[in-house]
């Protein structure tokens, strides 16, 4: 696995963050944004220059921030996977983004808007579209044999996950790179802001005083390997993923349906192809956004699947942001380290339960439990909704 | 496993709209690119929803309307796109809102559309359609990557019978604007149908929007059978990529000389068409040749005007003679395959078969 995010440039700095219930939420320093005063945000703590120090890139006018924080996290679960200790092996990247490079256009577009024959760098352009962060991670790491790129806005990189799982379950590959990276932009903020749905506070995931999100961006990867590779590499799994669900809530652009009839498709989906019952799930690490919204129908969902027995969950958002695209991955990675380390990591900012639905998130931070399996939710725009299981091995 | 391509909706840069027909007349656009044949969006997408969607979302909507219309099928097992670049339009608008208004509260409405998943969510919306959705995004394996995924699908669950897909992209003023300063296209007007015999630098920009209700079974309007899709990145030389197709056929146990029409992704680009020229050299002598993209311009999800073209082809057994390379008499169509790249970084082919 590997993950740069507001809280931290790798997985170990980011267990830290969580283990102390740190946050990542805090002032916008990076960002160029008249927004910088009034609206916090989860950046990653280092300008593009620094990123590309760390990586070793010399010109970075090709690089969007996208592709230089995924390159920083895909080259940390590669090294922890040791994925070149055997180069023999087919070895595919899926990968999920929803900005792209949006965050060069930008810079081009202020002057391109003043002059069309000549204003602009044109080196911003080239990374515009979503298949250039893939493409210079695949070529970073020397990943050929399978290559592409999945945008369905915040459940992204559930569906990055879920493809991966799919190719190699079908044997076309024996590990694959899975996961995603948005870069936190101009673009996105005023999107959301121009929906009204980012908090001027820490957001509060499932409060019944929820007042938005609170934008991030990361990169989080994790390699799946088949059995066969397992067992050549004699590695131990550090998980299983054991099921997942993709389904669409067809309802709305941007809403969702009150009873969360696209979330609790895909989670029971998700817990079908797994074979487990809801009683074997043990913590569900919820997409809880803090929109209004979303926390109320995902909250219906969870309450309609699980009924009166309703297990742990949280939001981790109130740690790293709403990531976007890479929001999938990040919570994947997180649900790995909380299976790993038989840890909870607790719901920051919350009070008093949504009223309708009166149910509350962990609020303390939880150590030395056996946890089975875990449940993990991206939704997105679009009412595309994802579900994914990780189970202990 | 291989699928039936059961219907079409087809909206591109020639008469595309009405299946029956088959390029009868070929649409020379005598211009620097080449932009669809509208239908009137009336016909297809209700009054609110039409003011609202952008150009290509309008094209995506009503070419799956088209494709669900004859397939008879108004709940498919799936919805999945591939778009190489999204909804450009809705993504200058915005842009430029931000700027003008510097960053004050704007209208959301290109926001909310400008996400690349907004062709696949609002079909599924249109619908009430449940199912699995998903929208690929990469360069030119997006509309690759769909059929690569719908193929695996039908593998997967056999309760998986109908797959509604599509490929779009479409041309903007910004785009055309953008990627003319990067000298990506050939500069005045000329005529599309002598494509290739005009050596300036670069090709020429299209657009599209195509969609196929793939089927697990064989229907009454089944147009061809896609026998397999395959995708290589960046492959390092000439050989690497004759070795990939040989080696692509031999899995669905064909020989080159079994392919009764192959179709390149040509796009009038001399640099880049050299690498097309070297393989059939190498690998296409005796093959009859054809190529479309001066039918439907360069764009990330060609490729599924070229499937349409196959698919076309090989139902109505007929293959135009704006499509041939060279002049050739073709009699008992059964095995097209497509070979397109794009940048010469993302190779892709496509096997389609006679029913």
């Amino acid at each position: 696995m590997g993950m740069v995010s507001a809280i931290g440039f790798d997985v170990p700095q980011a267990l830290h963050a969580l283990r102390h219930c740190q946050t990542g939420i805090g002032p916008i320093r990076f960002l160029q944004t008249r927004h910088r005063g009034t609206l916090p945000a989860a950046e990653v703590k280092a300008s593009d220059y620094e990123l590309a120090t760390l990586l070793g890139l010399d010109d970075i006018r090709d690089y969007s921030r996208t592709a230089l924080l995924g390159i920083m996290a895909a080259r940390e679960a590669a090294a922890h996977a040791r994925l070149h200790e055997h180069p023999y092996l087919r070895t595919g990247i899926v990968s999920a983004t929803s900005v792209g490079g949006i965050d060069k256009s930008e810079v081009f577009f202020g002057e391109f808007l003043k002059d069309q024959a000549r204003g602009g760098d044109l080196h911003y352009m080239v990374s515009h579209d979503c298949g250039d962060s893939t493409e210079r991670i695949a070529d970073d790491l020397g990943i050929k044999d399978f290559v592409s790129t999945i945008s369905t806005a915040c459940s992204s990189a559930a569906n990055a996950i879920m493809l991966g799982a799919r190719l190699i379950k079908a044997g076309m590959l024996d590990r694959v790179l899975v996961g995603g990276s948005d870069a936190i932009t101009r673009y996105t903020l005023n999107g959301f802001n121009s929906l009204r749905i980012v908090d001027e506070n820490w957001c509060r995931p499932f409060d019944q005083n929820r007042n938005g999100l609170n934008l991030g961006e990361a990169a989080a990867y994790l390699v799946l390997e088949s059995a066969r590779a397992v067992e050549e590499s004699r590695k131990t799994p550090l998980a299983e993923l054991s099921g997942f669900g993709n389904a669409n809530d067809a309802y709305h652009q941007t809403a969702s349906s009150p009873d969360g009839a696209g979330a609790l498709r895909a989670m029971q989906l998700a817990l079908h192809q797994s074979g487990l019952t809801t009683s074997h799930i043990d913590y569900i690490n919820a997409h809880g956004t803090a929109t209004p919204n979303n926390d109320l129908s995902e909250g219906q969902a969870l309450k309609n699947l699980f009924k009166d027995y309703l297990p742990r969950f949280s939001s981790t958002k109130s740690y790293t942001g709403h990531t976007l695209a890479a929001a999938g991955s990040v919570e994947a990675v997180i649900s790995v380290l909380s299976l790993q380390h038989g840890i909870i990591i607790p719901n920051l900012n919350f009070k008093d339960p949504i009223a309708e639905l009166e149910i509350a998130p962990v609020v303390a931070f939880e150590e030395g439990i056996a946890l089975r399996s875990i449940l993990s939710n991206s939704f997105g725009f679009g009412g595309n909704c994802s579900a994914m299981i990780f189970s202990s091995c | 496993m291989p699928a039936y391509i059961n219907s079409i909706g087809n909206i591109s840069p020639q008469h595309s709209l009405d299946n029956n027909l088959f390029l009868e007349e070929v649409v020379d656009h005598y211009g620097s690119h080449l932009t669809c044949k509208e239908p009137n969006y009336r016909d297809f997408i209700a009054g609110a929803n039409l003011r609202r969607m952008s150009r290509v979302i309008k094209m995506g909507v009503s070419a799956a309307k088209i494709c669900l219309e004859e397939a008879q099928i108004d709940n498919p097992d799936a919805i999945i796109v591939g778009t190489g670049l999204g909804c450009m339009e809705d993504t200058d608008k915005f842009l430029s809102a931000i700027y003008e208004s510097n960053e004050e509260i704007i209208s959301p409405t290109q926001f909310i559309q400008s996400t690349h998943n907004s062709v696949a969510s609002q079909i599924a919306i249109m619908l009430g359609c449940n199912n699995y959705n998903f929208t690929y995004v990469h360069r030119g394996f997006s509309f690759e990557s769909a059929l690569f995924d719908a193929l695996l699908q039908f593998e997967e669950d056999e309760s998986v019978k109908n797959i509604l897909l599509g490929g779009i992209d479409e041309i903007t003023p910004n785009y055309l604007s953008i990627t003319g300063r990067l000298r990506q296209w050939k500069p005045n007007e000329y005529s599309q149908l002598s494509l290739l015999a005009n050596h300036l630098r670069g090709s020429l920009p299209g657009e599209g929007a195509a969609f196929f209700m793939l089927g697990s079974e064989q229907a009454q309007h089944t147009y061809a059978q896609l026998q397999a899709v395959g995708m290589r990145y960046k492959p390092a030389d000439e050989s690497e990529i004759t070795q990939y197709i040989t080696g692509f056929l031999a899995s669905q146990d064909l020989a080159i000389q079994d392919i009764d029409l192959v179709l390149l992704g040509l796009n009038g680009n001399t640099e880049l068409d050299k690498v097309y020229y070297r393989v059939r050299d190498l690998l296409f002598k005796h093959n009859h040749l054809g190529y479309f993209k001066h039918l439907c311009g360069e764009y990330k999800t060609a490729t599924a005007f070229g499937m349409w073209l196959a698919a076309q082809i090989l139902h109505k057994q007929r293959v135009p003679e704006a499509v041939k390379l060279e002049p050739f008499q073709a009699k008992n169509i059964n095995n097209i395959l497509i070979y397109n790249n794009y940048s010469n970084i993302n190779h892709s082919l496509l096997l389609l078969k006679n029913v």
